[in-house]
């Protein structure tokens, strides 16, 4: 079982590699609706997918935040995409696994999928 | 929402939203008193007499892109479907506590669902504030406390995907004990 000084080792580690870590001027935001709309429609397993598949990648360039209500609830979950110098894409209907695809094709290879976006679902 | 954490976690943002620096979760389940006693408590802004009035109506709000405000009417109904009770306490300028009082033997009880996923989420999103959650069952008590964990984690951001990951293993390990 987990005890809390397992921490410690945790913390060494994380250091190391956070000392090697400088502000990236390419780094991406990735923003998930998280209010009662987002909530209900399973915007939780989605932000766990991106987390998880962000750190098994270790992405250091990638922000991940949370937001209220973007303002189309039916839409929802709704996580949106911020790449520096390029307009802002929105993700709509999110589930774990489309999340983890866009992890892999946009935030890595920066190829939005397009399927997914508001634009292809309007 | 399918399950009661999902209501946890929306009722915590409330308290995030609300300028909070301390939020406490609390899950209580007595089989013996057949009551399960979801609470959640913070030290944010508090409401008016006024707003705490209408606060449980659809149409109070403070969000600003729609005029409806379903998350505490909806959690306010799926304790009282089961025969429960609802409640909340609030102090401007001290915080508020919000508490809901379930039957887990009616058949309207929805499941507890994944307390720890939105304990992660909630981490996730607001790293710098402190959150407690407790978890009472009658075999014993659980008892996560995020200012403990920054103790050792120095300048280590909890919301660091190992970090998290290592939080949500150390809740459910602990947990089943």
């Amino acid at each position: 079982m987990k005890s809390i000084e397992e921490l410690n080792a945790l913390r060494d580690k994380m250091q190391a590699s956070m000392n090697l870590r400088h502000e990236d001027p390419n780094s991406i935001r990735v923003v998930v609706g998280m209010a009662t709309c987002g909530i209900a429609a399973g915007a939780r397993p989605v932000l766990a997918a991106i987390v998880d598949e962000v750190g098994r990648r270790g992405l250091d360039n990638v922000k991940i935040t949370q937001t209220g209500c973007i303002g189309v609830c039916r839409l929802e979950p709704i996580v949106e995409v911020f790449e520096p110098g390029k307009e802002k894409v929105t993700y709509v209907k999110m589930t774990a696994d489309k999340a983890k695809r866009i992890v892999a094709e946009h935030l890595v290879n920066r190829s939005v999928v397009m399927e997914y976006t508001i634009g292809a679902a309007e | 929402m399918k399950e009661l954490s999902l209501h946890l976690l929306d009722i915590a943002q409330n308290s995030v939203s609300a300028g909070a620096r301390k939020i406490e979760i609390a899950v209580r389940e007595s089989a013996e008193k057949d009551r399960t006693v979801l609470t959640v408590t913070d030290d944010g802004k508090g409401m008016s007499a006024e707003f705490l009035s209408r606060v449980a109506d659809p149409f109070t709000t403070t969000r600003t892109t729609r005029k409806v405000g379903m998350g505490i009417p909806l959690f306010k109904l799926a304790a009282e479907l089961t025969g429960g009770t609802f409640s909340i306490e609030s102090t401007p300028g001290k915080g508020t506590t919000v508490t809901a009082v379930f039957v887990p033997s009616h058949i309207d009880m929805p499941p507890l669902g994944d307390v720890t996923g939105s304990m992660i989420t909630l981490i996730q999103g607001s790293p710098q504030l402190d959150f407690v959650y407790r978890h009472k069952t009658d075999r014993g008590e659980f008892t996560l406390d995020t200012r403990e964990l920054r103790r050792i984690l120095g300048d280590v951001p909890l919301n660091e995907p190992e970090v998290l990951h290592w939080i949500r293993d150390f809740i459910n390990e602990n947990e089943q004990n």
